[in-house]
């Protein structure tokens, strides 16, 4: 019976982290990528011949910064379906 | 996963599809050194082998005069890379265009198995006798790793080839930090040393982090889509699949680009 509720302890406490883990790199993620877009249409605003140059570099700074959520979603869904921490309470 | 076994539940489902056909197999978690993923292997070496026909044919097949569809997109890709790399790099090599190019296309390819349906190949494998299979090579963490500390090692021999092997050690030992007296270098030398190895392990690691958390992930909502009654998976899945062609293409672009920059910081003076 304590085992059990040590299992559920540690599932409530890996919700929660997942949770987290997910929401916070969410909004970083969020915040970078909208910081990145706001200077790329001023910058493209201001000298509009240099949008074209600029347009790949976006796209790849874009894909740096959401690579660290996506890191991050993988992390959490391991934690969601093969969770390596419930092996330590057997 | 067959018929005749009770339905899986879906985390079964899920944890099924992360096992990877290997050898000797191992049903998840216990891993020892010497396990051998050959799904992984056998997908990306075949993958190679198709971009290697490809190109080759079409580079076999050149016309100048009547161009073929085909070979201008050909064209068009080996002048993207070529662009990126004359741009970026600025040392003598031979080597950078070609590895980019490599680098590319067999990242894209291995990264586009993720459009086939996620359990085609693993039911067809089924039928043949192989119960596990992952198809995304890249969304394994051994064949990203593979590749970046690939590359890696190439910018630390290239580096060595720019400046020499007193030049490179003299750089390991002095750089980020530099010193004027000889007193203050002696100090620095572990620093600098310790932070170059940090750099690189920090580079490589984030290389193949970066790439294999994409495949990763995107197989993973995948598998969550398949997951869904039969008639709620078209239109998030075909969501799901249009973003994902960008995330695959934009993966391999950027790890090309990294592989330009890392071999061109290698070879340049400071």
């Amino acid at each position: 019976m304590e085992h059990v509720a040590l299992i559920a302890n540690v599932q409530q406490f890996t919700v929660l982290a997942i949770g987290l883990m997910i929401g916070l790199a969410g909004v970083g993620a969020a915040i970078g990528v909208a910081l990145v877009g706001a200077k790329f249409l001023e910058g493209a605003a201001r000298q509009p011949e240099s949008a074209a140059a600029l347009q790949p570099k976006l796209f790849v700074i874009a894909g740096l910064v959401d690579a660290i959520f996506i890191i991050t979603v993988a992390v959490a869904l391991m934690f969601a379906f093969g969770n390596p921490l419930l092996g330590m309470v057997k | 996963m067959s018929a005749e076994q009770h339905a899986p539940s879906a985390t079964e489902y899920i944890q099924h599809h992360l096992i990877n056909l290997s050898s000797p197999q191992t049903t998840g978690g216990a891993y020892n050194f010497w396990t051998f993923h050959l799904d992984t292997f056998w997908v990306a070496l075949i993958l190679g082998f198709v971009f290697v026909a490809l190109f080759g044919l079409v580079a076999r097949r050149v016309s100048v005069d009547k161009p073929t569809k085909f070979q201008l997109f050909i064209e068009l890709i080996v002048e993207l890379v070529d662009n990126h790399v004359k741009e970026i790099f600025h040392g003598k090599s031979k080597l950078i265009a070609p590895l980019a190019l490599t680098v590319f296309v067999w990242i894209v390819l291995m990264n586009a198995m993720d459009f086939l349906p996620v359990d085609l190949l693993p039911l067809l494998g089924q039928k043949v006798g192989l119960h596990y299979l992952r198809v995304v090579p890249t969304a394994d963490i051994n064949q990203g790793l593979a590749m970046s500390l690939s590359v890696i090692i190439l910018s630390i021999l290239l580096g060595i080839q720019a400046k020499g092997a007193g030049g490179f050690i003299k750089e390991f030992f002095t750089a980020p930090f530099h010193a004027e007296g000889m007193g203050m270098k002696i100090v620095l030398m572990p620093v600098n040393a310790a932070m170059q190895c940090i750099e690189y392990g920090s580079r490589g690691l984030s290389l193949a982090l970066r790439l294999v958390g994409n495949m990763f992930a995107g197989e993973l909502v995948f598998m969550l889509i398949a997951l869904l009654p039969w008639w709620g998976q078209l239109i998030p899945g075909s969501a799901w699949a249009i973003f994902h062609i960008l995330i695959v293409v934009l993966q391999a672009y950027i790890f090309m680009m990294l592989t330009i920059v890392y071999c061109s910081l290698a070879v340049e003076e400071h």
